[in-house]
């Protein structure tokens, strides 16, 4: 045996180390939509991939806005009670028409995440506290806007932006497509999104090259909010009406979960937009899959768990090296 | 703080004296801050409202937070390694059903099914953070789901509600000894016995250097990795342990209840002065943080007009201002010690 031959096999499983983790999610995604093409019946039934997207599309909105977070080393648990608070928001200004309604819930989104970005970049607390206490302030504020009462939506406009169609696709997922491009756009073209990777990698670096970490900060938690805010207009339109004590529960679980499947690290330093979205529209298929052969709920749940593990184990592999 | 760093400051030196009394000032406000407004609410309280005055109200109140009591108990000791673990309230609601469930074959089985099982859920915790160095935060979202999916897969997908057989289990929970109900004693034993853990045992300085400085801490040969996999496991028991209670008080294995009951935790513990950073903090003020989360609710309920959803913008906004004095705090000592 020569060196180079014991080499090879180590060279391939390190490439396949650091493949894995950034590409693994593609791969799953397609390889679980071909598994459903072939064994799942009217799987491919345009009424079956119409649901899944809509059903996704609030998923990966909160979640682009949950890649950019923790791509600043942060996090975002507050994403939940805004979609919340924005949905309790809607109803009360919906007398006005549509867009001051939609204008005021996304005040309401941008109101929490100065404070959160507030706490993070010039109180200096920890994210997960700071959001945390958004967490449980917005909800309860959500809740004492809205009487604790479901509210139902007559509004014609904002029916339509639930359930109309623009060429084919319902309104909702042509906007998850869109904010995609857009967050994308951002992350990677402009000197926000190099410097919110930059304030990842190492903020004391960052701050001692000049570049405005409080803002950038500020800026990341304001647009998660806003992204949540959008989200939570989304989906008091989809169904149309408004329950300030369900509306968002969780999200913050579904969105961490696509951003970690999709290989961004909790470590920051990058932001994977693509990924995210692959990472929702995964889980999205897995908890569908299960469905469809009739695997309970429960079951769901532990999959899901596994899942989120062996994403984020993989990343540390990957890390380690 | 803890023994650790009363050591690191030199007695009878007149030069630091006045930094030293600064200090003092923030190690204070960051110690009894909670008890102070716990006292200051209480008196309000017993003020304010008659039906606040009452030793019913008193009992009833001391009783609904003898679950949180005990999860926000093992919460303490993650915190102060400078983890967290966030499946504690899915791990709540799946001890009450497996509580409820095995009741069937008697006090025992009811006490050590969740026991049991919700402990070793927090021992893989604990093994996972310990050893593949993936954060705690992370870990404990996937067994949040875990434990949640667990539960849901042994209740007929939380449509069946198992009810407590064993009366000896309902005693548990609702008997009373010289006028204060069990749950309340359990929790109160344990507090105890957590902090002569913590302070008196080698195990809980071993918690304390781990939260001030992991590396350090294995290099002065602290079993990091297996105080680490205690810690998770201890969260797991008394999750478990405060569901059982929690079950046999209500007479059933109610599936809804528990949700966000990790982040009132977090809160007691972060209000009662423990630091997220982990290496500091201590058990009593974690009792009056969770006794002050629990007189707010009880005087929101006094007000009678206001919606309980005023408790999670009080609490909330709470948690914001104590962490935010803690931040102040923190750099108020930094300043003062050069």
């Amino acid at each position: 045996m020569t060196d180079a031959a014991v080499d090879r096999p180590r060279l391939d499983a390190a490439r396949l180390r650091r493949w894995l983790p950034v590409y693994g999610v593609y791969v799953a995604l397609v390889a679980l939509f071909a598994f459903n093409a072939v064994f799942t019946e009217r799987f491919l039934l345009w009424e079956n991939v119409r649901i899944q997207l809509v059903q996704v599309a609030p998923v990966v909105i909160v979640a682009l806005g949950m890649a950019v977070v923790i791509g600043t080393e942060g996090i975002d648990l507050s994403v939940g009670s805004v979609m919340a608070l924005a949905a309790a928001i809607v109803p009360i200004y919906l007398g006005y028409g549509a867009a001051p309604a939609v204008l005021m819930a996304l005040v309401g989104g941008l109101v929490v995440g100065l404070v959160n970005g507030g706490l993070v970049a010039y109180v200096g607390m920890q994210p997960i506290v700071a959001t945390l206490a958004l967490l449980v302030a917005g909800r309860g504020v959500a809740l004492v806007l809205s009487g604790g009462q479901l509210k139902e939506i007559r509004n014609p406009d904002l029916i339509a932006l639930g359930s109309t169609d623009l060429a084919g696709l319902p309104v909702s997922v042509w906007l998850a497509v869109a904010l995609t491009v857009v967050i994308g756009f951002l992350v990677r073209r402009t000197v926000f999104g190099r410097r919110l990777v930059a304030v990842g990698g190492n903020r004391r670096a960052a701050d001692l090259a000049g570049l405005p970490v409080r803002r950038v900060l500020i800026g990341v938690y304001v647009l998660s909010a806003l992204l949540a805010a959008v989200a939570g207009v989304l989906a008091v339109a989809r169904i149309q009406s408004s329950d300030a004590s369900q509306v968002g529960l969780l999200y913050e679980l579904s969105a961490i979960t696509a951003v970690v499947v999709g290989g961004t690290p909790l470590t920051g330093g990058r932001v994977r937009v693509l990924g995210t979205v692959a990472g929702a529209l995964l889980m999205q298929l897995v908890i569908a899959t299960m469905i469809k052969h009739d695997l309970k709920p429960s079951i769901a749940e532990m999959v899901q768990a596994v899942i989120i593990l062996v994403a984020v184990y993989a990343a540390r592999e990957r890390r380690a090296r | 703080m803890t023994a650790l760093d009363k050591r690191q400051v030199p007695a009878g030196e007149p030069a630091r004296r006045a930094e030293r009394r600064s200090d003092r000032v923030a190690d204070l406000g960051q110690r009894h801050g909670a008890l102070a407004v716990l006292v200051i609410v209480s008196l309000v309280g017993l003020a304010a409202f008659p039906g606040f005055r009452t030793p019913e109200n008193a009992a009833t109140l001391l009783v609904n937070a003898a679950p949180l009591a005990l999860i926000a108990l093992g919460m303490t000791f993650v915190i102060l390694t400078g983890g967290i673990d966030l499946s504690v309230g899915s791990v709540f609601v799946l001890g009450g059903v497996l509580a409820a469930w095995a009741s069937q074959y008697g006090f025992w089985a009811a006490l050590a099914a969740p026991l049991a099982v919700c402990g070793l859920i927090g021992l893989v915790n604990g093994v996972l953070v310990a050893r593949t160095g993936m954060p705690p935060f992370i870990v404990t979202l996937a067994s949040l789901l875990g434990a949640r999916g667990l539960m849901r897969a042994i209740s007929g997908e939380g449509s069946a509600t198992y009810l407590v057989a064993a009366p000896a289990f309902k005693m548990f929970g609702n008997g009373a000894a010289l006028g204060v109900k069990w749950p309340v004693w359990v929790a109160a034993a344990l507090f105890l016995i957590g902090t002569v853990v913590l302070h008196r045992m080698r195990f809980g300085q071993s918690v304390y250097a781990i939260g001030g400085s992991a590396d350090a801490a294995r290099l002065m040969g602290v079993p990091v990795a297996a105080t680490r996999v205690c810690v998770y496991a201890i969260s797991g028991l008394l999750a478990g342990l405060a569901g059982a209670l929690n079950a046999a008080r209500l007479g059933s294995g109610v599936t809804v209840l528990g949700i966000g009951l990790e982040l009132d935790a977090i809160a007691a513990v972060v209000i009662g002065g423990t630091l997220l950073t982990g290496g500091a903090g201590a058990l009593s003020g974690t009792a009056a943080g969770v006794l002050l989360l629990g007189v707010i609710q009880n005087l929101i309920n006094q007000v009678g007009d206001l919606p309980a959803a005023y408790q999670q913008v009080i609490s909330g906004s709470f948690l914001a201002v104590v962490v935010v004095a803690q931040t102040w705090l923190a750099r108020l000592r930094r300043v003062a010690s050069g």
